[in-house]
Protein backbone atom coordinates (compact mmCIF):
# COMPACT_ATOMS: atom_id res chain seq x y z
CA UNK A 1 0.00 0.00 0.00
CA UNK A 2 2.97 2.46 0.79
CA UNK A 3 4.44 1.74 -2.29
CA UNK A 4 1.77 2.29 -4.51
CA UNK A 5 1.21 6.32 -2.50
CA UNK A 6 4.92 6.83 -3.19
CA UNK A 7 4.48 5.80 -6.28
CA UNK A 8 1.63 8.31 -6.94
CA UNK A 9 3.40 11.37 -5.09
CA UNK A 10 6.19 10.44 -7.35
CA UNK A 11 4.50 10.09 -10.47
CA UNK A 12 2.87 13.46 -9.61
CA UNK A 13 5.72 15.55 -9.30
CA UNK A 14 7.14 13.99 -12.27
CA UNK A 15 4.31 15.61 -14.09
CA UNK A 16 6.22 18.12 -16.49
CA UNK A 17 2.69 20.43 -16.36
CA UNK A 18 2.24 20.49 -12.64
CA UNK A 19 5.86 21.60 -12.52
CA UNK A 20 5.65 24.36 -14.60
CA UNK A 21 2.32 25.30 -12.85
CA UNK A 22 4.12 24.96 -9.01
CA UNK A 23 1.65 22.64 -7.96
CA UNK A 24 2.90 20.37 -4.68
CA UNK A 25 1.42 17.19 -3.27
CA UNK A 26 0.30 17.97 -0.12
CA UNK A 27 -1.27 14.46 1.13
CA UNK A 28 -2.01 12.15 -0.57
CA UNK A 29 -3.66 7.97 0.15
CA UNK A 30 -6.63 5.76 0.47
CA UNK A 31 -8.51 7.46 -2.67
CA UNK A 32 -7.65 11.28 -1.04
CA UNK A 33 -5.35 13.79 -2.25
CA UNK A 34 -4.42 17.93 -1.82
CA UNK A 35 -2.35 19.60 -4.17
CA UNK A 36 -1.46 23.27 -3.38
CA UNK A 37 -0.38 26.04 -6.28
CA UNK A 38 1.42 29.26 -5.11
CA UNK A 39 0.00 32.95 -6.89
CA UNK A 40 2.43 33.21 -9.92
CA UNK A 41 2.48 36.69 -12.18
CA UNK A 42 2.64 34.30 -15.32
CA UNK A 43 -0.71 32.15 -14.30
CA UNK A 44 -3.47 35.47 -14.18
CA UNK A 45 -5.93 35.98 -16.12
CA UNK A 46 -7.36 39.07 -15.61
CA UNK A 47 -4.19 42.45 -15.75
CA UNK A 48 -6.66 44.32 -14.41
CA UNK A 49 -7.15 42.72 -10.85
CA UNK A 50 -4.22 40.21 -11.34
CA UNK A 51 -7.19 37.14 -10.37
CA UNK A 52 -5.42 33.14 -11.80
CA UNK A 53 -7.01 32.01 -14.95
CA UNK A 54 -10.01 29.71 -14.58
CA UNK A 55 -7.78 27.39 -16.60
CA UNK A 56 -4.90 26.95 -14.14
CA UNK A 57 -7.79 25.69 -11.40
CA UNK A 58 -9.02 23.37 -13.74
CA UNK A 59 -5.12 21.68 -14.67
CA UNK A 60 -4.72 21.56 -10.68
CA UNK A 61 -8.65 20.24 -10.43
CA UNK A 62 -7.83 17.54 -13.10
CA UNK A 63 -3.88 16.40 -11.36
CA UNK A 64 -5.83 16.26 -8.21
CA UNK A 65 -8.89 14.20 -9.37
CA UNK A 66 -6.10 12.32 -11.26
CA UNK A 67 -4.09 11.84 -7.80
CA UNK A 68 -6.89 10.65 -5.82
CA UNK A 69 -7.83 8.24 -8.06
CA UNK A 70 -4.01 6.31 -8.07
CA UNK A 71 -3.85 6.33 -4.63
CA UNK A 72 -7.38 4.39 -4.18
CA UNK A 73 -7.20 1.25 -2.55
CA UNK A 74 -9.02 -0.91 -5.72
CA UNK A 75 -7.10 1.09 -8.60
CA UNK A 76 -4.46 -1.38 -10.29
CA UNK A 77 -2.48 1.07 -11.88
CA UNK A 78 -3.22 4.77 -14.07
CA UNK A 79 -5.31 6.86 -14.73
CA UNK A 80 -6.96 9.21 -17.34
CA UNK A 81 -9.59 11.61 -17.45
CA UNK A 82 -12.88 10.81 -19.45
CA UNK A 83 -15.00 13.64 -18.34
CA UNK A 84 -14.34 16.63 -16.36
CA UNK A 85 -17.07 19.78 -15.45
CA UNK A 86 -15.76 22.65 -13.47
CA UNK A 87 -18.14 25.21 -11.49
CA UNK A 88 -16.58 28.26 -10.51
CA UNK A 89 -18.01 29.76 -7.50
CA UNK A 90 -15.63 33.30 -7.65
CA UNK A 91 -12.55 34.63 -8.25
CA UNK A 92 -9.50 33.74 -6.49
CA UNK A 93 -8.18 36.19 -4.35
CA UNK A 94 -4.93 37.53 -5.95
CA UNK A 95 -1.88 36.57 -3.91
CA UNK A 96 -3.09 33.62 -2.23
CA UNK A 97 -2.19 29.94 -2.63
CA UNK A 98 -4.87 27.76 -3.92
CA UNK A 99 -5.56 24.22 -2.23
CA UNK A 100 -7.32 21.52 -3.98
CA UNK A 101 -8.47 18.38 -2.13
CA UNK A 102 -10.30 15.71 -4.17
CA UNK A 103 -11.72 12.34 -3.44
CA UNK A 104 -12.66 8.97 -5.31
CA UNK A 105 -15.70 8.28 -3.69
CA UNK A 106 -17.04 5.18 -5.66
CA UNK A 107 -14.38 3.06 -8.11
CA UNK A 108 -15.62 0.07 -10.19
CA UNK A 109 -13.43 -1.97 -12.45
CA UNK A 110 -13.41 0.67 -15.18
CA UNK A 111 -14.59 3.72 -13.73
CA UNK A 112 -13.41 5.95 -11.04
CA UNK A 113 -15.54 8.85 -9.79
CA UNK A 114 -14.62 11.88 -8.55
CA UNK A 115 -14.94 15.01 -6.93
CA UNK A 116 -12.81 18.25 -5.88
CA UNK A 117 -12.86 21.62 -4.32
CA UNK A 118 -10.71 24.75 -4.38
CA UNK A 119 -10.13 27.35 -1.94
CA UNK A 120 -7.51 30.09 -0.95
CA UNK A 121 -7.22 31.62 2.54
CA UNK A 122 -10.86 31.59 2.77
CA UNK A 123 -11.43 28.14 3.14
CA UNK A 124 -15.08 28.07 4.14
CA UNK A 125 -16.27 29.51 0.79
CA UNK A 126 -14.91 27.66 -2.59
CA UNK A 127 -13.10 29.00 -5.47
CA UNK A 128 -14.40 26.18 -7.55
CA UNK A 129 -15.66 22.81 -7.34
CA UNK A 130 -14.70 19.75 -10.09
CA UNK A 131 -16.86 16.41 -10.34
CA UNK A 132 -15.09 13.75 -13.32
CA UNK A 133 -15.05 10.15 -14.29
CA UNK A 134 -11.69 8.79 -15.28
CA UNK A 135 -10.17 5.23 -16.29
CA UNK A 136 -9.45 2.56 -14.04
CA UNK A 137 -6.73 1.13 -16.66
CA UNK A 138 -5.80 -2.26 -15.92
CA UNK A 139 -2.12 -3.48 -15.21
CA UNK B 1 -29.99 56.50 -52.80
CA UNK B 2 -26.65 55.66 -52.61
CA UNK B 3 -24.82 53.51 -50.10
CA UNK B 4 -21.56 54.84 -48.42
CA UNK B 5 -18.75 53.84 -50.23
CA UNK B 6 -16.92 50.40 -48.05
CA UNK B 7 -13.78 51.30 -46.23
CA UNK B 8 -10.69 49.88 -47.86
CA UNK B 9 -9.62 46.67 -47.01
CA UNK B 10 -6.39 47.45 -45.17
CA UNK B 11 -8.47 49.74 -42.37
CA UNK B 12 -11.20 47.01 -41.70
CA UNK B 13 -8.24 44.46 -41.16
CA UNK B 14 -6.07 46.76 -39.41
CA UNK B 15 -9.45 47.15 -36.79
CA UNK B 16 -10.16 43.99 -36.77
CA UNK B 17 -6.42 42.30 -35.87
CA UNK B 18 -5.56 45.61 -33.31
CA UNK B 19 -9.13 44.48 -31.50
CA UNK B 20 -8.50 40.49 -31.37
CA UNK B 21 -4.49 41.61 -30.01
CA UNK B 22 -6.30 43.83 -27.61
CA UNK B 23 -8.25 40.78 -26.25
CA UNK B 24 -5.59 38.09 -26.28
CA UNK B 25 -2.05 39.76 -25.60
CA UNK B 26 -2.88 41.52 -22.49
CA UNK B 27 -3.20 37.81 -20.59
CA UNK B 28 -0.07 36.38 -19.04
CA UNK B 29 -1.66 33.12 -18.77
CA UNK B 30 -3.05 32.84 -22.39
CA UNK B 31 1.03 33.65 -23.24
CA UNK B 32 2.32 30.94 -20.89
CA UNK B 33 0.53 27.98 -22.72
CA UNK B 34 1.69 29.74 -25.69
CA UNK B 35 -2.11 29.80 -27.32
CA UNK B 36 -2.88 32.54 -30.57
CA UNK B 37 -5.52 33.07 -32.40
CA UNK B 38 -5.99 33.63 -36.31
CA UNK B 39 -8.94 35.57 -37.84
CA UNK B 40 -10.67 34.87 -41.36
CA UNK B 41 -13.52 37.31 -41.24
CA UNK B 42 -15.03 37.23 -38.12
CA UNK B 43 -14.40 33.41 -37.38
CA UNK B 44 -11.59 32.54 -34.72
CA UNK B 45 -9.64 29.66 -34.58
CA UNK B 46 -6.71 28.65 -31.53
CA UNK B 47 -3.76 27.57 -31.78
CA UNK B 48 -1.82 26.10 -29.17
CA UNK B 49 1.15 25.22 -29.75
CA UNK B 50 2.95 22.40 -28.72
CA UNK B 51 5.67 22.86 -25.98
CA UNK B 52 7.19 20.34 -23.17
CA UNK B 53 6.16 21.91 -20.05
CA UNK B 54 2.43 21.10 -21.30
CA UNK B 55 2.83 17.55 -21.26
CA UNK B 56 0.53 15.55 -18.32
CA UNK B 57 2.08 12.06 -19.36
CA UNK B 58 6.30 11.51 -19.50
CA UNK B 59 5.57 7.82 -20.69
CA UNK B 60 3.16 8.07 -23.71
CA UNK B 61 3.56 11.20 -24.16
CA UNK B 62 0.18 13.47 -23.89
CA UNK B 63 -0.80 15.92 -23.62
CA UNK B 64 -2.11 16.85 -19.91
CA UNK B 65 -5.80 17.22 -19.44
CA UNK B 66 -5.83 20.65 -17.08
CA UNK B 67 -4.14 21.97 -20.39
CA UNK B 68 -6.80 20.79 -22.79
CA UNK B 69 -9.48 22.48 -20.17
CA UNK B 70 -7.66 25.57 -20.11
CA UNK B 71 -7.50 25.53 -23.84
CA UNK B 72 -11.07 24.87 -24.53
CA UNK B 73 -12.42 27.50 -21.94
CA UNK B 74 -9.62 30.10 -23.18
CA UNK B 75 -11.30 29.42 -26.87
CA UNK B 76 -14.89 29.72 -25.67
CA UNK B 77 -13.92 32.76 -23.48
CA UNK B 78 -12.15 34.60 -26.10
CA UNK B 79 -14.50 33.56 -29.12
CA UNK B 80 -17.42 34.86 -26.55
CA UNK B 81 -16.25 38.24 -26.21
CA UNK B 82 -15.09 38.53 -30.12
CA UNK B 83 -18.51 37.81 -30.79
CA UNK B 84 -19.87 40.23 -28.00
CA UNK B 85 -17.47 43.20 -29.40
CA UNK B 86 -17.79 42.63 -32.94
CA UNK B 87 -20.56 45.72 -33.50
CA UNK B 88 -18.32 47.32 -31.41
CA UNK B 89 -15.43 46.77 -33.84
CA UNK B 90 -16.96 47.14 -36.87
CA UNK B 91 -18.68 50.34 -35.79
CA UNK B 92 -15.55 51.91 -34.40
CA UNK B 93 -16.54 52.04 -31.27
CA UNK B 94 -14.04 50.06 -29.20
CA UNK B 95 -10.84 51.22 -30.69
CA UNK B 96 -7.98 49.12 -29.30
CA UNK B 97 -5.23 51.77 -30.25
CA UNK B 98 -6.64 54.80 -28.05
CA UNK B 99 -6.63 51.97 -24.90
CA UNK B 100 -4.40 50.61 -22.87
CA UNK B 101 -4.47 46.46 -21.48
CA UNK B 102 -6.15 48.41 -18.45
CA UNK B 103 -9.44 49.98 -20.45
CA UNK B 104 -10.41 47.05 -21.65
CA UNK B 105 -13.94 46.40 -21.90
CA UNK B 106 -15.38 44.09 -18.97
CA UNK B 107 -15.71 40.55 -20.35
CA UNK B 108 -17.90 37.52 -20.25
CA UNK B 109 -16.82 35.28 -16.55
CA UNK B 110 -17.25 31.50 -16.89
CA UNK B 111 -19.69 30.14 -14.74
CA UNK B 112 -18.98 25.99 -15.38
CA UNK B 113 -17.98 24.16 -18.24
CA UNK B 114 -17.68 20.32 -19.14
CA UNK B 115 -14.58 18.35 -20.67
CA UNK B 116 -15.04 15.30 -22.71
CA UNK B 117 -11.64 13.72 -23.23
CA UNK B 118 -12.08 12.03 -26.72
CA UNK B 119 -8.49 10.81 -27.13
CA UNK B 120 -4.99 11.72 -25.72
CA UNK B 121 -3.53 14.76 -26.86
CA UNK B 122 -0.12 14.02 -28.95
CA UNK B 123 3.14 15.69 -28.33
CA UNK B 124 1.97 18.33 -31.47
CA UNK B 125 0.26 21.74 -32.13
CA UNK B 126 -3.37 21.67 -31.45
CA UNK B 127 -6.21 23.44 -33.00
CA UNK B 128 -10.06 24.26 -31.27
CA UNK B 129 -13.02 26.35 -32.96
CA UNK B 130 -15.42 27.36 -30.75
CA UNK B 131 -19.82 28.29 -31.61
CA UNK B 132 -21.74 30.61 -29.53
CA UNK B 133 -25.17 28.33 -28.96
CA UNK B 134 -26.98 31.23 -27.42
CA UNK B 135 -26.10 34.36 -25.75
CA UNK B 136 -28.63 36.24 -24.11
CA UNK B 137 -28.44 39.21 -21.68
CA UNK B 138 -27.25 37.82 -18.65
CA UNK B 139 -25.72 34.18 -19.60
CA UNK B 140 -24.45 32.49 -22.41
CA UNK B 141 -24.44 28.78 -23.65
CA UNK B 142 -21.20 27.68 -25.86
CA UNK B 143 -19.19 25.02 -27.31
CA UNK B 144 -15.95 24.20 -28.79
CA UNK B 145 -14.08 21.40 -30.40
CA UNK B 146 -10.11 20.70 -30.30
CA UNK B 147 -8.24 18.24 -33.02
CA UNK B 148 -4.69 17.76 -34.19
CA UNK B 149 -3.68 16.04 -37.22
CA UNK B 150 -7.33 15.80 -38.75
CA UNK B 151 -10.06 17.70 -38.15
CA UNK B 152 -12.81 15.07 -38.08
CA UNK B 153 -11.08 13.41 -35.65
CA UNK B 154 -11.80 15.37 -32.21
CA UNK B 155 -8.76 14.86 -29.34
CA UNK B 156 -11.31 16.84 -26.92
CA UNK B 157 -14.72 18.47 -26.95
CA UNK B 158 -16.63 20.86 -24.24
CA UNK B 159 -19.68 23.11 -23.42
CA UNK B 160 -20.19 25.98 -20.88
CA UNK B 161 -21.62 28.52 -19.60
CA UNK B 162 -20.81 32.02 -18.96
CA UNK B 163 -21.88 35.23 -17.53
CA UNK B 164 -22.38 38.16 -19.61
CA UNK B 165 -20.95 40.89 -18.38
CA UNK B 166 -23.61 44.13 -16.70
CA UNK B 167 -24.46 46.51 -19.67
CA UNK B 168 -24.73 49.83 -18.89
CA UNK B 169 -28.54 49.37 -18.39
CA UNK B 170 -30.75 52.30 -18.67
CA UNK B 171 -32.34 54.20 -15.76
CA UNK B 172 -35.78 52.79 -14.47
CA UNK B 173 -36.61 55.10 -12.11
Amino acid sequence: MVDKVELARKFIEAIPHAKALGMRLTDIGAGNAQIEMAYDKKLVGDPKTGVVHGGAVSAMMDTCCGAAVMSHPSAPGGTATIDLRIDYMRAATPGQTIRTSATCYHITRSVAFVRATATDDDADRPVATASGAFTVERR
Amino acid sequence: MSRPRPEPIQVVKQRRDAALKALVEGVPYIRFLGIEFERRGDELTALLNFDDKLIGNPFLPAIHGGVTAAFLETTMIITLSWAYLWPDIESGAFDPEKMGAEDLPRLPKTINFTVDYLRSGLPRDAYARATVSRSGRRYASMRVEAWQDNRDKLFAQAAGHFLMPPRDAPDNG
